[in-house]
């Protein structure tokens, strides 16, 4: 080879990465229209010039032979999942969809569901159906991680990723549990490195170390679906070693609020109020009592010269019988001691003492005092600004259970505890959050939201705060396919997008006409049950009607799912797309203010691919959808990027998709007059908008008057009201009054009362996840998870020539001690059985997970074919999904079905699942199973070359 | 005399494979491109790498460490894969210490990848000849890009900054202080090949805890255990007992 060599990159454009979720600003560096090189952009606050094998990768996926190139109809006859296609044009695509979705819109337009994938477009898409006016739609957070943006949100206003996250630049001790391999990608990376540099000291509680993990200074195994039981002692800990932050709690939560312990009251559990407020609005009134210690009597809270009791038992002069809600929270965690965690979670009590002690003293003895003057929302001005350096940092570990909301409620009063919400080196908002608890937006409470031609009366996702707020009939039946909002899953803000397909198929709670998936593989990995589910894909009805009429998937890449589709629609990669990271749904905002981006096209869609965004509006057009016309009743956009320019929330509201640069020269933020070149200016700033906070409203923001009303002047919120921390949750007591029959709200089923009574605790508990219960234990002793490794995290959609080098198939990880017991050498073909199935794979020996728990990289293992790789790829011959031990429903007595969830958010219970192991008999196959029939390319699809010698543009 | 190489901080590797690909990436469209896959989409695909990532477990559960090992061209300073070469393919450049290979004299002939105690050399199965790492040589001189990208694409990229880059021969750059400082070490030094490459080993941060720490004159509990007193009106013993 040649030395030093220069190179003439011809063309470098910007744009946002979309390899995984994380939305890193990249460099695409081209030469010749091909792409050359990938690197992050040094400019990006995000990703701050780093990049991570994915992202690396891109090129290997713009150029993947499984990318879908025309639209495609099932050839007439052909069963779902033969993947017998024929080529059609989008005029007959657009003519077929239009045609059949007006029809449904016109009679019933909840017939139409819309459920998508990791698709970071929901402003648009949720748009679109309720526009339409389906109930019917939501994206993939059910069956993710809905359990940590409700649990945190319900608690503290907020919530880890997008919408805030640890400080770690700041803090001190930082404990990260329950976290996947690789969560929140490089921003998580660059932090924890320079934490550790910093001489931060690192904990790390999972069943097991890799990834993160690797590198914590400890690492403490724990079995899966019990940091409940770990946190609550923790609290336990701390409550009887007086290391919590009573100033905090006192002044920022509910901690001192008198609940009324009247059991024959109907506000029974309920704070006692001084006067009903003038509106009925989503922010809290400052009504709430303190008992005084001063003056010994009841007085409004936040009285000038008050301090409450945080224990104690009073009695109000009408003689009912109150105590502070701290009181109510040590009567809780009282016998939750570390000895009796140590039993379930298998840490010893020692740990969990010192775990305890080492956040309380690290919290209390490492403050932070930043000279930055504030004032909070009941006038008082602070000079500076304090911080208790313990953050925490934690995700589907947790979320992913049928506990799990109260296990994260328990992490949030955790980190309240020990005074770090908002504060530096502790936790941090991110905009738009904080937001009331729980945030505004509602969906409609009545099926009569539901109208034919008309838009959906309300959202289709929204933020429950009584049983009012629940979306079921008058029977109290759901009105989503999914269930969502009833009171089978009263808080799933998220949807339960792991029950449509199994529910629709059922027709209960009724049948739909048209589902559209768009990137989601609901046929393998993203769903439970997955044999069953590609059954009921394809089940029809006695007439030979499917029992889903009609499917439509629209996706980058051949994949399981597109094999059933009726018709598929071929996306556009990231390379060859507009999209925003919005406001309006999850932007890339930081600790010091918000952030929004964009992707912009650095290559043209290959072959007849069309963006999603463009197919949505094409279709808002023709069915003549309010916002997609204009007066006339013609074409309102363009296109995607007309619409992302001229759309706002409502006529002259000056609140649209992006929020930088808006007025007509781009002068104006979050509100203005749509800005012909707003595209322009984020090209030429890296893609991004970042408005910095004033450093007064950087800190406290839940309770910082200057914050809170810049926010309501900025309209991300509607009131300024301070935004207590939910120590104890009326909301939750709420639903549990209506349950026992008290109380002027809705009632639930007789069917559901006791769970709903049980569940929904006011204060965090400890419970075993529910599949638990029903499992007998003895047969079934191993709990199994999975997760994704560093390198194929939240990649998603397309096989990947380099990326699959790295991990072409998986094992199943068990711990030494526990594989010799069994008779299970390393690498052995094993059987792994659940009480809904089994699956043959091979075993890896490892010392890196905890006795009780297997573990496996998700989404390795394939159906042959998928992905245009050939029928004997690894994937498909060695590699396994553990889906298939999973069920989407839980054990069912009679009639009744129930999501294998948790009761309160639908969040699915991927990690509930308990399973045993044995060695393969010597005359099986040294093949995974189960094996499914080999999937053929569809019809346009490149083949795949038999080498690869990538050189981009002409080779020398 | 200068000598480039680069120093991995195992202290904060989480094994992310950024490097691997990254250096994938560049290298295929660059000087030492292309880097090849046999069977990209079939079973047992099979591409060169520059770099990969070794991760190994050491100890037993509970005390047990996930090591990520990041392992390419040591671009020794004694580098034995130079002498066996029969065409004189394989050098090392006296003004930066990098070893590089000629693919015009290369012929296949894998003596280096036998003489190389680390590994680190593969085979390009459509070329033919023998690559490995070139400190990306075709980047980190090029006064076309901004001085911060006259980098290795591995440096670049790698999220945790685990991946320095510089001369270990200059005792004052980043390198060598990292090396000196934080115990930097050679991959096997009893091979006498003076390996550029150093690692950085794990480093444990912990927290001691006094037992007097626990209590604390400001400690909350001394407010919040003093709990109401009893209203004086309240029946006492004083009503009824007259003894």
């Amino acid at each position: 080879m040649q030395a030093a060599v220069s190179h003439p990159l011809q063309e470098i454009k910007n744009t946002t990465c979309y390899m995984c979720a994380c939305r890193c600003g990249i460099r695409v560096h081209l030469t010749a229209g091909k792409v050359r090189y990938i690197d992050g952009n040094p400019d990006h606050p995000l990703n701050q010039g780093v990049i991570c094998a994915k992202g690396s990768s891109g090129i290997m996926k713009q150029y993947s032979p499984a990318r879908l190139m025309k639209p495609l109809k099932r050839r007439a006859g052909a069963d779902r999942g033969a993947g017998e296609f024929e080529e059609i044009s989008w005029e007959e695509a657009f003519a077929t969809l239009s045609e059949r979705l007006a029809r449904i819109r016109e009679t019933d337009p909840k017939k139409f569901a819309l459920f998508t994938g990791r698709d970071q477009m929901q402003a648009l898409t949720g748009l679109f159906a309720r526009q339409f006016g389906t109930p019917n739609y939501a994206a993939h957070g059910g069956f993710c991680s809905v359990n940590m943006a409700a649990g945190m949100i319900y608690t503290i206003g907020g919530s880890f990723w997008e919408f805030g996250g640890p400080d770690l630049d700041r803090a001190k001790l930082f404990v990260m549990i329950g976290t996947a391999e690789d969560h929140h990608s490089n921003p998580m990376k660059i932090a924890i490195a320079k934490f550790k540099r910093d001489g931060g000291r690192f904990v790390s509680i999972n069943p097991v170390r890799t990834g993160y993990s690797a590198i914590a200074d400890e690492w403490v195994p724990i079995r899966p679906g019990s940091d409940g039981a770990l946190l609550l002692a923790i609290i336990h800990e701390l409550i009887a070693k007086g290391l919590y932050d009573r100033d905090f709690l006192v002044r920022y939560t509910n901690s001192g609020q008198l609940v009324n312990l009247d059991a024959k009251h109907d506000e029974f559990g309920m704070f006692v109020r001084t006067e009903v407020p003038e509106e009925e609005a989503c922010y809290e009134p400052q009504n709430k009592l303190w008992w005084d210690r001063n003056s010994n009597r009841p007085v409004l809270t936040h009285s000038e010269g008050a301090d409450p009791y945080l224990r104690g038992e009073f009695k109000l002069s009408d003689g009912t019988p109150v105590k502070p809600a701290f009181q109510l929270l040590q009567e809780r965690v009282k016998d939750y001691t570390p000895d009796w965690a140590a039993q379930i979670t298998g840490i010893p009590a020692d740990t969990i003492r010192r775990l305890a002690y080492e956040m309380g003293v690290t919290a209390r003895d490492q403050k932070i005092e930043l000279p930055i003057a504030w004032t909070d929302s009941w006038g008082k001005e602070h000079d500076t600004v304090t911080g208790n350096p313990v953050a925490f940092h934690a995700m589907r570990g947790l979320a992913a259970h049928s506990n799990g909301f109260q296990t994260i409620r328990a992490l949030g009063i955790l980190m309240t505890l020990l005074g770090t919400i908002d504060r530096p080196g502790g936790f941090r908002h991110k905009a738009p959050f904080p937001r009331p608890i729980p945030p505004c937006a509602r969906t409609p409470n009545t099926p009569l939201a539901v109208k034919p031609n008309h838009p959906l009366d309300g959202l289709a996702l929204g933020w429950p705060s009584d049983p009012d707020d629940l979306f079921v009939n008058e029977d109290g039946s759901p009105v989503r396919i999914d269930k969502a909002f009833s009171w089978e899953y009263p808080l799933s803000v998220h949807g339960l997008m792991h029950n449509v397909i199994t529910n629709a198929w059922r027709g209960d709670p009724y049948r739909i006409d048209t589902l559209l998936i768009f990137m989601a593989n609901m046929a393998w990995n993203s769903t439970m049950n997955t044999v069953e589910v590609r059954k009921m894909l394809n089940d029809r009805d006695g007439d030979g009607e499917f029992k889903i009429p009609f499917l439509v998937v629209c996706d980058a890449f051949q994949s399981e799912m597109t094999a059933f589709a009726d018709l598929i629609l071929p996306d556009t990669t990231y390379l060859e797309r507009h999209d925003v990271m919005s406001m309006l749904d999850r932007p890339i905002s930081e600790f010091d203010g918000p952030v929004d981006s964009v992707r912009i096209p650095v290559l043209p869609p290959s072959g007849e691919c069309k963006p999603f965004q463009e197919v949505l509006i094409e279709l808002g057009s023709r069915l003549k959808l309010p916002v997609f016309v204009n007066k006339e009743g013609g074409r309102k956009y363009r296109d995607y990027p007309d619409f992302v320019v001229n759309y706002e929330t409502e006529p002259g509201s000056g609140i649209g998709f992006l929020a930088g640069w808006r007025g007509r020269g781009g002068e104006k933020f979050m509100r203005g007059e749509p800005n012909p070149r707003q595209w322009e200016m984020y090209a030429q700033n890296n893609g991004h908008y970042h408005y910095r906070l004033p450093r007064s409203y950087q800190y406290m923001r839940n309770w910082n008057r200057g914050y809170l009303e810049w926010s309501q002047r900025m309209r991300i919120t509607r009131y300024a009201e301070p935004i207590l921390i939910h120590l104890y949750s009326e909301v939750l007591q709420k639903f549990r009054l209506a349950a026992q029959g008290k109380g002027i709200t809705r009632k639930p089923p007789a069917h559901l009362a006791s769970r709903i009574a049980t569940y929904f605790d006011p204060l965090p508990f400890f419970y075993e996840p529910l599949e638990v219960e029903t499992t007998d234990r003895r047969k079934y002793p191993l709990a199994a998870v999975t997760q994704r490794p560093m390198a194929m995290y939240h990649s998603w959609d397309s096989q990947n020539a380099w990326l699959r080098q790295i991990h072409s198939h998986n094992y199943l990880f068990v711990n030494v001690r526990t594989a010799l017991l069994a008779g299970i050498a390393d690498g052995d073909w094993i059987w792994v059985e659940s009480q809904w199935g089994k699956v043959r794979c091979m075993a890896r020996h490892s010392e890196a997970v905890e006795p009780g728990t297997v573990w496996t990289w998700n989404a390795i293992g394939k159906a042959a074919g998928a992905w245009n790789l050939s029928p004997d790829a690894n994937e498909a011959r060695q590699g396994f999904l553990l889906n298939h031990l999973i069920s989407e429903e839980l054990p069912s007595e009679g009639e009744r079905r129930i999501s294998n969830s948790d009761p309160i958010t639908g969040q699915a219970a991927w990690y509930d699942v308990r399973v045993r192991i044995y060695k393969a008999g010597i005359d099986e196959a040294k093949e995974s199973s189960p094996q499914f029939a080999p999937l053929q390319p569809a019809p346009g699809m490149a083949k795949r070359p038999a080498w690869l010698a990538y050189f981009a543009g002409a080779k020398k | 005399m200068t000598q480039l190489a680069l120093v991995i901080d195992l202290n904060v590797c989480v094994g992310c494979q950024a490097c691997v690909t990254s250096c994938k990436e560049w290298n295929t469209s660059g000087a030492a491109g292309t880097m090849s896959d046999e069977r990209p989409y079939d079973a047992d695909p099979s591409g060169t790498f520059f770099n990969r990532v070794q991760t190994f477990e050491v100890g037993e559960f509970p005390d047990t460490e996930t090591v990520h090992f990041p392992k390419s061209c040591l671009h020794c300073e004694d580098p034995p894969c130079v002498p066996v070469c029969p065409t004189g393919a394989s050098y090392k450049r006296p003004e930066d210490g990098i070893v590089l290979v000629d693919y015009d004299k290369c012929i296949g002939c894998k003596y280096c990848s036998w003489a190389c105690p680390y590994g680190a050399r593969e085979l390009d199965e459509k070329q033919k000849v023998m690559k490995k790492c070139t400190l990306c040589v075709d980047r980190i001189y090029d006064a076309a890009l901004p001085e911060r990208d006259r980098r290795p694409a591995c440096v670049m990229a790698c999220p945790t900054s685990a991946r320095l880059f510089g001369d270990i021969h200059d005792p004052s750059s980043a390198v060598s202080i990292a090396i000196r400082e934080s115990g930097g070490y050679p991959l096997m030094p009893e091979w006498g090949t003076h390996p550029a490459n150093h690692y950085l080993p794990r480093r444990k941060t912990r927290l001691r805890i006094h037992d007097d720490e626990l209590e604390r004159a400001d400690n909350p509990l001394k407010i919040d255990s003093q709990l109401p007193k009893p209203a004086q009106s309240e029946p006492s013993l004083d009503d009824v007992t007259s003894w």
